[in-house]
């Protein structure tokens, strides 16, 4: 199950692991992606943290955890082709997945049919 | 073009220095030694020069093309500026040397450039006094930033952590805030590009430093509620910094410190034109109100009753040093001799010039291009490129066609708050022909993004390179040549 | 009037399409509804000839025929005509960033040329196109450090320059930054105290090579230190000694900044100077200020543009690695342009006479009674003697012989008041060393 945030996170959760990345609208409105900031292993974070950065030519994009937890792995391959995140922005262009994670916090996300419809709303 | 270090050839010189008149002696210790010399080029002078000659031909500057880089104030530069900054008595003149006892009669002449153009300044600017010191205009800001911070430190008011910053602003505005320690609210533009008096009215309270308000703004606007703005802010507790970076167009008819303003800086390099040397050296002198005065940076420049000039440091409540000396000397007295040459009657020719200059641009431009602020405006008219891009030609296209027609781009996309933005400044050094046949260039872009948009997409195709892979050069930087591959 | 090309039929042609009728008019029309200010304390407007005539006199009022041995981070080194031919063409100095690069290759190429220039001297992988001056890109560097190691202490040795170090204390007033500025004093401890200063909350250790004292010292032991605490190591240094010395870079740095004046540009009374700053390419993306990189056009062909803007106050602009907007362009072509004519063999010719001399001096200088060495014998060009009395009062006496005889250190470190710091360049002769020699004695 796929959750969204407003700000254009995306999480999936699979049993204990939370795996995190930026929506396709997300990966098209920045462009060309040139470089991903990425968190390290071990760091914690409260929902609304800024977990790392996603950068284009002319933008760098805060990406704020949608959700707390602790980090368990990052996606190391976004290093050398950041551009994943522009081909394949809900698969292979995840950032990072955390763990220890608070699975209420998700009650305040969308679901994908709720996020359509808000990315309808916003254009 | 290649790299002057692919030119170079093992043993070649190009150096002409003195042979050794002292004893040969291995000074430095052989462990301090680099191991291999410093990769530099070997080149012969003709070489260089013609190698440096040859890059200096692939640049637009304002001496070969027409220049209307909006915000930036590409004016004319005097030739003989470059003469007197070159007088030995000035380029060569150590700048620790008024520090020395007996040292400041030695420098009385560089002295008295320094006082004098602040006094100039001050004038100009409806101010108590100015500090010359501010390297660049960010640093400028930096500088009124930390004078503000200073100012309530010393009104025991050091809650006030907040600047105020329009959301039209220039980027160096809310990073400057931030450098200084402050933390930064973005204030709302109304529909007609001015200041929203409601939004700043909400954000105005205790924890308020200040505002930093571009004035005209950089919609090149003039808001007609400047006043009250600052009437606003100075009610709630807080200051009023004006961004100068405009001040060509109101020079010699507004001064700021008259509209309430408290603190401001200048770009010399923009207003009293000193070359933009490609980006920098630039210089940001700041004026303040009488009330911001006792903590302006030190030294300071004082003239003594005898009409001799001297360093002063004995200001208890100056910030301190913000420079290494007195500003970038070489710079303001370029801005000196522009000063001296104009005079009284000169300053307001410049900016009823600069004005009458974009609001003609404006009005033969406005059938072809859309405004999102239909407004009389002051030095600098901003277009949308909206229409355009209704046809698949952006702000970029545009630019990218004006350079085959043999004319520098204006800004674009800034600001932040128009979308497609074009924002052209021809300045008061410009004569009507030469802005004209920009018209003409502009109208003809306008009507091939009707017929022949392609084409304008293309653009373009007369310089050395064509459209650069951006993306490439960001997600794979090749940032310098190291000679060397272990490194 | 000069510099404005409208003529009056202009004037009137173009009001009539901006439907005014006079100045005043067109301010109604921009909103500006009060009367213009009477400017009653300026002076009228001056021909070329006669503000030129006004400057001369002005410049003939400073002093510039004393023979020069002031530094303190500021020398007077030869610069070639070729440098000022170059800086002084106009398509260089009237153009401005290089925002449109098509349009400013010539610009971006130069950038490129110095980022790797400075690389070369610095022994490290990447450099910026210039900050303002060494002391501002001292302070960068500490903010970057804090911005990598998220710590917000730095430890700073007070042999760097004083001059530098009251522009830190100043900019990091108000920020929540402590800075702990470790004693130098004269003796083989001064490193030692400076390791022990760093903690497990350093984010970095800031140094000078050569330091303030133009004593030269290994830095291995004091970098790995910080980094085993997990500290950066960042040092200023004096780009012509590092045509001789171990580049900082192998010396473990992480950021390697300084003063650029000496490699080209005039004193100039303070400025415009030039501030350089190189790191490694781990912290690349971490650096303040324009980088200039190397990519294709669409066709393949070689070119440069503006990169790494994502760092930058245009773009992100509160949370920008640093407020600069500039660079010091036309200093930073100066430098390059100064370091391609003096080249490999002649930017190490003059280091080693600059070390040469001063050594001379420095052998001629104790042979007077009761003048006293300060300091060991590894220096470069710079170094420091203790003299009998106060050194402040003999630089006074100096001057009125027609010497600047060196910088009095008793401003800066209260008990050096009798130390006084001398400086040699390649432009001094033998003769005028001898001659400082002599004169020295005679006002002791």
């Amino acid at each position: 199950m796929k959750y969204y945030s407003e700000d254009h996170e995306w999480v999936e959760i699979h049993g204990e692991e939370a795996t995190i990345g930026i929506s396709e609208y997300a990966a098209k409105q920045l462009g060309d992606i040139t470089y991903v900031e990425l968190p390290s292993e071990d760091d914690d974070f409260i929902v609304g943290d800024t977990l790392g950065v996603v950068e284009s030519v002319k933008a760098a994009s805060d990406i704020y955890s949608p959700v707390s937890g602790t980090v368990v792995m990052i996606n190391d391959a976004l290093e050398d082709e950041p551009n994943l995140i522009n081909e394949s922005p809900e698969d292979k262009g995840w950032l990072c997945k955390l763990t220890n994670i608070d699975t209420s916090e998700l009650d305040d996300m969308m679901n994908a049919d709720a996020y359509e419809k808000y990315l309808k709303e916003l254009s | 073009m290649k790299l002057i270090f692919s030119i170079s050839r093992s043993g070649r010189e190009g150096s002409s220095i003195p042979k050794s008149d002292v004893p040969e002696v291995n000074a430095i210790p052989q462990q301090f030694r680099r191991k291999k010399p410093a990769e530099l080029p070997e080149v012969s002078e003709q070489e260089v020069i013609r190698h440096f000659t040859a890059l200096s031909r692939k640049n637009m500057g304002v001496d070969t093309n027409f220049y209307p880089l909006g915000s930036c104030t590409m004016k004319y530069n005097p030739k003989f500026h470059e003469r007197i900054a070159a007088l030995p008595g000035f380029a060569e003149l150590h700048p620790l040397l008024p520090q020395l006892r007996h040292g400041g009669v030695l420098t009385q002449g560089a002295l008295a450039v320094i006082y004098e153009a602040e006094r100039i300044l001050s004038e100009l600017l409806g101010f108590s006094a100015c500090t010359m010191q501010p390297l660049a205009g960010a640093h400028g800001e930096l500088t009124g930033c930390m004078l503000i911070a200073a100012y309530h430190k010393d009104c025991k008011d050091e809650k006030r952590k907040i600047m105020l910053i329009p959301d039209a602003a220039h980027g160096t505005n809310p990073a400057s805030a931030a450098v200084a320690g402050f933390e930064t609210v973005e204030i709302a533009s109304d529909s007609e590009g001015n200041v929203d008096l409601e939004d700043l009215k909400k954000h105005l309270g205790p924890e308020v430093a200040g505002l930093m308000l571009t004035c005209p703004n950089t919609l090149g606007l003039f808001d007609r509620n400047v006043k009250e703005i600052c009437r606003l802010v100075h009610e709630a507790g807080g200051l009023c910094y004006c961004d100068g970076a405009n001040f060509n167009a109101i020079i010699g008819r507004i001064r700021p410190g008259d509209l309430g303003f408290d603190v401001m800086h200048v770009n010399l390099h923009k207003t009293f034109s000193t070359p933009h040397g490609g980006g920098g050296p630039g210089s940001g002198p700041v004026g303040v109100a009488e009330k911001l005065v006792p903590y302006l940076p030190v030294s300071r420049v004082a003239k003594r009753s005898d009409g001799t000039y001297a360093l002063e440091y004995d200001y208890p409540d100056s910030i301190g040093y913000i420079a290494p000396f007195y500003g970038n000397f070489g710079i303001i007295l370029r801005a000196y001799a522009y000063m001296l040459t104009l005079g009284k009657e000169g300053f307001r020719r410049v900016s009823e010039n600069a004005v009458l200059n974009a609001n003609y641009i404006r009005c033969r431009l406005s059938p072809y291009y859309d405004q999102k602020y239909d407004r009389f405006s002051m030095h600098e008219c901003v277009f949308s490129a909206t229409r355009q891009v209704a046809k698949g030609v952006h702000a970029l296209d545009i630019a990218k066609a004006l350079i085959d027609r043999g004319y520098h781009p204006p800004t674009i996309y800034f600001p932040m708050i128009v979308p497609e933005a074009l924002m052209i400044e021809p300045t008061e050094t410009e004569s009507k022909d030469t802005i004209d046949s920009f018209i003409e260039a502009m109208i003809e872009i306008a009507q091939m993004t009707e017929t022949n948009a392609e084409q304008i997409q293309q653009a373009p195709l007369t310089t050395p390179v064509k459209r650069m892979d951006e993306t490439r050069a960001a997600r794979s930087p090749v940032v310098a040549d190291l000679g060397c591959p272990e490194m | 009037m000069p510099y404005i090309a409208n003529t009056e039929a202009d004037v009137r042609e173009m009001f009539k399409t901006i439907g005014c009728d006079s100045f005043e008019q067109m301010w109604e029309k921009a909103q500006i509804n009060f009367p213009p200010p009477s400017l009653d304390s300026l002076h009228s407007g001056l021909s070329e000839y006669e503000v030129v005539r006004h400057l001369n006199e002005l410049a003939a009022r400073n002093a510039t025929q004393l023979v020069n041995f002031l530094g303190a981070g500021y020398y007077d080194h030869i610069i070639p005509a070729a440098v000022g031919e170059i800086t002084g063409r106009s398509e260089f100095y009237t153009a401005y960033t290089p925002y449109q690069p098509e349009a400013s290759q010539g610009t971006l190429q130069v950038i490129y040329e110095y980022q790797s220039m400075i690389c070369r001297l610095t022994g490290l992988f990447v450099a910026n196109a210039s900050l303002y001056d060494g002391g501002t890109a001292l302070f960068e560097a500490m903010m970057m450090a804090g911005r990598i190691t998220r710590r917000r202490q730095a430890v700073i040795s007070e042999a760097v320059s004083p001059i530098f170090r009251r522009m830190i204390e100043c900019y990091s007033s108000n920020l929540d930054i402590e800075l702990i500025q470790v004693p130098s004093g004269t003796d083989d401890s001064a490193q030692q105290r400076l390791m022990e200063a760093i903690t497990e909350n350093t984010a970095c250790v800031i140094v000078q090579y050569p330091n303030v004292f133009g004593t030269i010292e290994a830095w291995e032991d004091v970098t790995a230190h910080a980094h085993a605490k997990g500290a950066l190591a960042v040092c200023s240094c004096y780009p012509i000694a590092l045509a001789v010395l171990t580049p900082p870079g192998e010396m473990g740095f992480d950021i390697v900044t300084g003063e650029g004046q000496s490699i080209g540009i005039p004193l100039s009374f303070g400025g415009p100077y030039l501030g350089f700053m190189a790191t490694t390419e781990k912290y690349m993306r971490k650096m303040p200020g324009r980088i200039c990189g190397r990519t294709v056009d669409l066709d393949g062909k070689d070119g440069f543009v503006l990169t790494l803007q994502t760092r930058e106050q245009h773009i992100r602009r509160a949370a920008a690695m640093s407020n600069i907007c500039s660079n010091e362009n036309l200093c930073a072509l100066t430098a390059l342009v100064y370091l391609c004519c003096m080249g490999k063999q002649g930017l190490i010719d003059v280091a080693e006479l600059c070390a040469a001399k001063a050594a001379f001096a420095r052998g001629e200088i104790l042979k007077i009674d009761g003048v006293k060495p300060v300091g060991g014998e590894a220096f470069f060009n710079e170094f420091v003697i203790s003299l009998p009395v106060d050194a402040a009062e003999v630089v006074g006496k100096m001057i009125d012989k027609g010497f600047a005889a060196g910088f009095p250190l008793g401003r800066y470190y209260p008990d050096r008041k009798n130390q006084l710091l001398i400086a040699v360049t390649e432009k001094r002769t033998r003769e005028e060393i001898k001659a400082l020699a002599n004169a020295l004695e005679a006002v002791l």
